[in-house]
């Protein structure tokens, strides 16, 4: 859909949006992949206007199964609401979009104001003051989205060894011949833990997922696209890959914390503690993780989609995932 | 004949004066423009450090997996041994030998990033 096809579906649901509708405004698409697009755009006059985020998957453009561990929008809606329930700080969810309301798979949440880039949350001046607060409070969220009653949320159990055969199935059909890599698989498969009582794990809670403020920190989680229920001891280890550091690779926690603040904080507010050993092992998993998909992104490059050199350029981060990864692999030797 | 002006010469003009189209912020043009200046600089260093990292990394490997080859098919046969456990982490040198490679490879596509100190990992 084009931007004019997008405001006049807004336009058509705005009453549904906010009391008494009004004209959609400042709609601008901020970002996404092929097929899951972000939007923002305000509804109202000038001054008394709401701002909103639309999420959107164009059901017109297929990503050829990669990201088809991904959850259906519907879904993230969903556990929007289950966070939320938890105080979890999260956009609130304003409208889940049926087919009747011609935007496709969709729904449309609160806009929070913030800054989500990794580098500047890690290096800028501004963001002294919430760079002292952000780890603790990641170790505090994270123990809330594990509280969330599995039950209760439409996705799928992955523990560490579904993890691993998923990217590695995922490597083989590339056709990859990566030593490192082929290493990881092995050495982590077998030191795979058991996850006896799978939660709800975010699966992408990661600097660059974070709406930071400079007073408060981290006001909102974002992309739940990748939530499933597995072993909480993955959220803590993806937030503490080296690629999520941002220049900062001696604050292990996205580049602003340590490790023993994320795993006290995160004790206080569930009651139980998480051994390192299982965060790093999970860091691993996460750096031989995005290794494949840094891989991933150069086969959707060269498969002729958008932004074929970015995604091009992407392949050259592969690298330092590898070197991240022999590096952990070198300690659990 | 020598070509003149050498190729590097030429990339290195050619960086620079995308990173100076990038300093003009316009959005997703600028941030592309930086990404083109980036492969740039990626293209320049492996013409220069590409052919020694190559061929320290097939010695190691003809030593590793006692076979000849080029890179490409070592890298492959070696693949193949871990897969199928004929050597793993505790063979001696395998560990040194990827790390070492991981190290150069970096070197190239990426000299600024920096490993976390061993306490912090």
């Amino acid at each position: 859909m084009n931007p004019g096809e997008i405001a006049t579906a807004l336009k058509r649901l705005a009453p549904t949006l906010r009391p008494g509708g009004g004209e959609i405004r400042d709609l601008a698409r901020l970002s996404g992949g092929a097929s899951l697009e972000t939007w923002a755009f305000a509804v109202g006059e000038p001054g008394h206007e709401t701002r909103m985020i639309l999420r959107r998957r164009d059901d017109q453009v297929r990503d050829g199964g990669i990201f088809s561990t991904s959850n259906p929008l519907a879904t993230e809606a969903s556990l929007l609401n289950l966070a939320a329930r938890q105080d979890v700080p999260v956009a609130g969810v304003i409208h889940v979009c049926e087919s009747d309301d011609g935007l496709g798979e969709a729904y449309i949440v609160t806009a929070i104001a913030g800054e989500t880039r990794g580098r500047k949350i890690v290096a800028d001046e501004t963001f002294a003051a919430a760079r002292q607060l952000l780890a603790a409070q990641c170790g505090q969220i994270l123990a809330r989205i594990h509280a969330i009653p599995p039950a209760a949320a439409p996705v799928a159990v992955s523990d560490a060894a579904t993890e691993l055969s998923r990217y590695e199935a995922i490597y083989r059909r590339m056709n990859l011949k990566r030593p490192i890599l082929e290493l990881g698989f092995r050495m982590l498969s077998r030191r795979a833990p058991l996850c006896a009582s799978p939660v709800v794990v975010h699966g992408d809670f990661r600097n660059g997922n974070l709406m930071v403020q400079r007073e408060r920190g981290v006001a909102a989680v974002l992309d739940w696209e990748l939530s499933h229920l597995g072993d909480p001891a993955e959220d803590l280890g993806w937030l503490c890959v080296n690629s999520w550091r941002f220049g900062a690779p001696d604050l292990p926690v996205g580049g602003f914390g340590d490790y023993e603040t994320l795993l006290d904080a995160y004790a206080a507010e569930s009651g139980h503690r998480i051994d390192l050993e299982r965060v790093l092992f999970w860091q691993a998993v996460g750096s031989l993780k995005w290794a494949v998909m840094t891989q991933m992104m150069v086969a959707a490059g060269r498969a002729g989609e958008d932004g074929a050199l970015e995604r091009l350029m992407i392949g050259r981060r592969t690298s330092e995932a590898e070197l991240d990864l022999i590096v952990l692999l070198e300690s659990l030797a | 004949m020598m070509a003149d002006p050498p190729i590097d010469e030429i990339l290195d003009a050619v960086t620079r004066f995308l990173g100076g189209l990038a300093a003009a912020p316009a959005g997703r043009d600028a941030y592309m423009t930086r990404v083109a200046a980036n492969a740039l600089s990626i293209v320049r260093r492996e013409l220069t450090l590409a052919a020694r990292a190559d061929r320290e990394e097939v010695e190691r490997l003809r030593t590793l997996i006692g076979q000849d080859g080029g890179l490409e098919a070592l890298d492959a046969a070696l693949c193949e041994a871990l897969r199928a456990g004929r050597l793993d982490e505790m063979t001696p040198g395998l560990l040194e030998h990827l790390k070492r490679s991981a190290l150069a490879r970096v070197e190239i596509d990426q000299p600024r990033y920096r490993s976390p100190s061993p306490a912090r990992r």
